[in-house]
């Protein structure tokens, strides 16, 4: 077919339009176009620079065109995660696909005229390739744990693309079923509610919120900035007027909640809590203490994040973290008992001490 | 990167996709552009080239044209290769494109990527504007959560040393596993033991060094009816139900964390003190809590809690 399209002049294409019978649009049909444009930035890829990374970009660029008709160049772009430059590269290196056997001839006929993509010829190449078993798997897991979160209130769009999503990945998404996600169920689902509805609606929220490092109950006032679920907790992160700064509320520490009728008002500087980089970030004012732990308690190199974890002998383990509140680790160093230690600072070792003294005497 | 063998792969792939039959090695050199003219060099590289389509999951298939040569030929076929058709309502779309940024920097980011972009070229919009604010987040910080999601997913045994809570030393453990289960926030192995004979729970937190591969693909069978969720859920007996209540003195105003769980509260007799029950189920896991009040709190009963907490705070005077 189409053996009397010219033959491309190698790879020197360096012009605006790639071709000039792109008249009409000849592309296949609109599949399921939802209309609006992709969002700029959205999840964009890091792409290696392997040549295999190159290829599946390439093999998703002609589908990604076909199916819209036509498509902005910026947009595209954006949607690849890649430059206007090396957008025009790849359409480039897709026009100048030539097989030359038995008959030369290009199978992938597009231009790019005017900032607007469209592709007349794409040969077998108009639809992406399938799901690998890894990709089905990570939206699949994703997806479902999703459904489990009662702040993602509309349950029923979830079934529906786990469904759509299960029948087009078929036999890849079956190694899904062996990854669950359990996410906290004591965060009560009224506590959420209240979250989101703030959220939705911008509006402040007052709660009585419990601190269990210094083990008291304090009323704030709130000004929602997100819904965070990270390492299986729900959090509110908002701006806690009572500490002028942005505070992390983990939602099963809330006792009890209320949205109100007050509009919210985040100072226009209230940085977000990076997620992907750790909740907790020491600060350089913090205290730094050292813990020596037995086996039983190597737990806490687990559940505290730790500047230094040194391993000793017989499964102990030396442990410094960084803290601005030493509180609770006189808390922690009761809860140990024999299975840890506090090293130092010194004063600290010493209150432990006290502590436990006072607590015993009421034993006698 | 090599543009050349970019260009190569690509034409390749265009070429047995479009291809109505298979196509020997030598049709193959002869119609895509970028093979060396040595007929040796080209099956060298060409033998790479299709590891690699196979690799990104691109079905190259094998086999002999009805009534044709009697040289094998290779194919790309269509509806192999082609994502079926999927369409999403726009509410659908939002929630994929949340599910997308679930794994963000974390094991399965770039695999979650690759599938948003494949369904982006089957012309689904995955915007991620759901709800304003929400940010659910999967992380995978364990070093052992790769190796063990691959061989969940090619069915293959693994041995590592583990770190038994409680044990000074590491052991190997043999295992056929059967999936991996994150349960509030920490990631566990659940399989078959092949030193105990017996299904297992791992924490991969406690796995140290290297997951070994034991065995082929497709060498492990999960056993019908297997769920591997359940099985965590009742290994973490935080779960199980309260079924005792003990008895506390608890300084006014103090151990509001254990407040928080009573059932009762009345005053004491001394004043400055209260009455209060709380429900346990675990004695070792109740001792250390209470313990960490402090003089905040007395137990009254039962006894072996009492002794419990006694035992904690005197190791802490240690």
């Amino acid at each position: 077919m189409t053996a009397d399209v010219p033959v491309r002049p190698g790879r020197a294409v360096a012009r605006g339009s790639a071709a000039g019978q792109a008249e009409g649009s000849t592309g296949g049909p609109a599949r399921g176009s939802t209309g609006g444009p992709a969002r700029s930035g959205a999840a964009a890829p890091a792409r290696g620079p392997t040549a295999t990374d190159r290829l599946q970009r390439l093999l998703a660029l002609v589908p990604y065109v076909v199916s819209r008709n036509v498509v902005g160049m910026a947009e595209t772009a954006a949607a690849f995660g890649i430059s206007e430059r090396e957008l025009v590269d790849d359409l480039n290196m897709l026009w100048c696909v030539e097989l030359r056997s038995p008959d030369p001839y290009c199978p992938i006929d597009l231009s790019y005229e005017g900032g607007e993509i469209m592709v007349s010829e794409a040969e077998a190449m108009d639809r992406p390739l399938r799901l690998g078993v890894d990709e089905a798997c990570a939206l699949l897991v994703a997806l479902r744990m999703l459904a489990e979160l009662p702040s993602i209130g509309d349950g029923s769009a979830l079934s529906r693309t786990i469904a759509k999503l299960e029948a087009a990945a078929g036999a890849a998404g079956n190694p899904s079923a062996q990854v669950a996600v359990h996410v906290d169920d004591v965060t009560s689902q009224s506590v959420t509610a209240h979250v989101t509805d703030a959220l939705n609606r911008s509006r402040r929220l007052h709660i009585s919120y419990y601190v269990p490092g210094r083990d008291e109950a304090t009323e704030r006032d709130v000004d929602p900035m997100r819904l965070l679920v990270v390492e299986g907790r729900s959090y509110l992160e908002g701006w806690c007027r009572r500490a002028s700064a942005v505070r992390l509320f983990r939602l099963d520490r809330v006792l009890s909640i209320q949205v109100l009728d007050i509009a919210k008002d985040v100072p226009a500087g209230a940085e977000p809590v990076d997620v992907d980089g750790g909740l907790f970030r020491p600060s350089p004012e913090d205290v730094r203490v050292e813990l020596e732990l037995a086996p039983g308690g190597r737990w806490v190199a687990e559940y505290y994040p730790c500047e230094r974890v040194e391993e000793l002998d017989d499964g102990r383990l030396r442990i410094r973290l960084r803290t601005p509140d030493t509180e609770w680790v006189r808390r922690l160093a009761l809860r140990l008992g024999e299975d840890g230690r506090v090293i130092s600072p010194g004063e600290l070792a010493r209150q432990v001490t006290v502590d436990a003294s006072a607590a015993l005497r009421q034993y006698e | 990167m090599s543009r050349r063998k970019t260009e190569r792969l690509l034409s390749l792939v265009v070429c047995l996709l479009s291809a109505r039959r298979y196509l020997t090695a030598s049709q193959i050199r002869d119609a895509v552009p970028g093979y060396p003219d040595s007929f040796d060099a080209f099956k060298r590289m060409f033998e790479r080239d299709k590891d690699e389509l196979r690799e990104l999951g691109i079905p190259l298939e094998t086999g002999m044209n009805a009534g044709g040569e009697d040289e094998p030929g290779y194919r790309i076929s269509q509806q192999a290769y082609e994502l079926p058709d999927i369409r999403l309502e726009p509410d659908e779309a939002a929630v994929l494109g949340l599910a997308a940024r679930v794994w963000r920097r974390a094991e399965l980011a770039g695999a979650a990527e690759g599938a948003l972009l494949k369904l982006r070229a089957a012309g689904i919009d995955a915007e991620d504007m759901t709800q304003p604010g929400i940010e659910p987040r999967l992380q995978t910080g364990e070093a052992a959560f790769g190796p063990l999601w691959e061989a969940v997913r090619d069915r293959r045994p693994v041995s590592f040393e583990y770190l038994a809570p409680g044990r000074s030393s590491p052991q190997r453990r043999q295992l056929e596993p059967w999936g991996v289960v994150n349960r509030r926030g920490r990631w566990y192995v659940v399989g078959h033991d092949r030193d105990r004979g017996e299904q297992r729970v791992f924490r991969l937190s406690r796995v140290l060094g290297q997951v070994q591969l034991t065995g082929p693909a497709g060498s492990v069978t999960v056993p019908p009816g297997t769920d591997v969720r359940a099985a965590v859920r009742d290994w973490d007996h935080t779960d199980a139900p309260p079924p005792e209540i003990c008895k506390l003195r608890i300084r006014s105003g103090g151990a509001y964390g254990l407040r928080r769980h009573a059932v009762s509260t009345k005053p004491d007799a001394e004043p400055g003190w209260d009455l209060v029950e709380v429900p346990f189920s675990d004695i070792g896991w109740s001792a250390e809590h209470i313990a960490s009040f402090g003089a905040d709190v007395v137990v009254l009963e039962p006894v072996d809690l009492r002794e419990a907490v006694i035992g904690r705070l005197k190791g802490a005077l240690a």
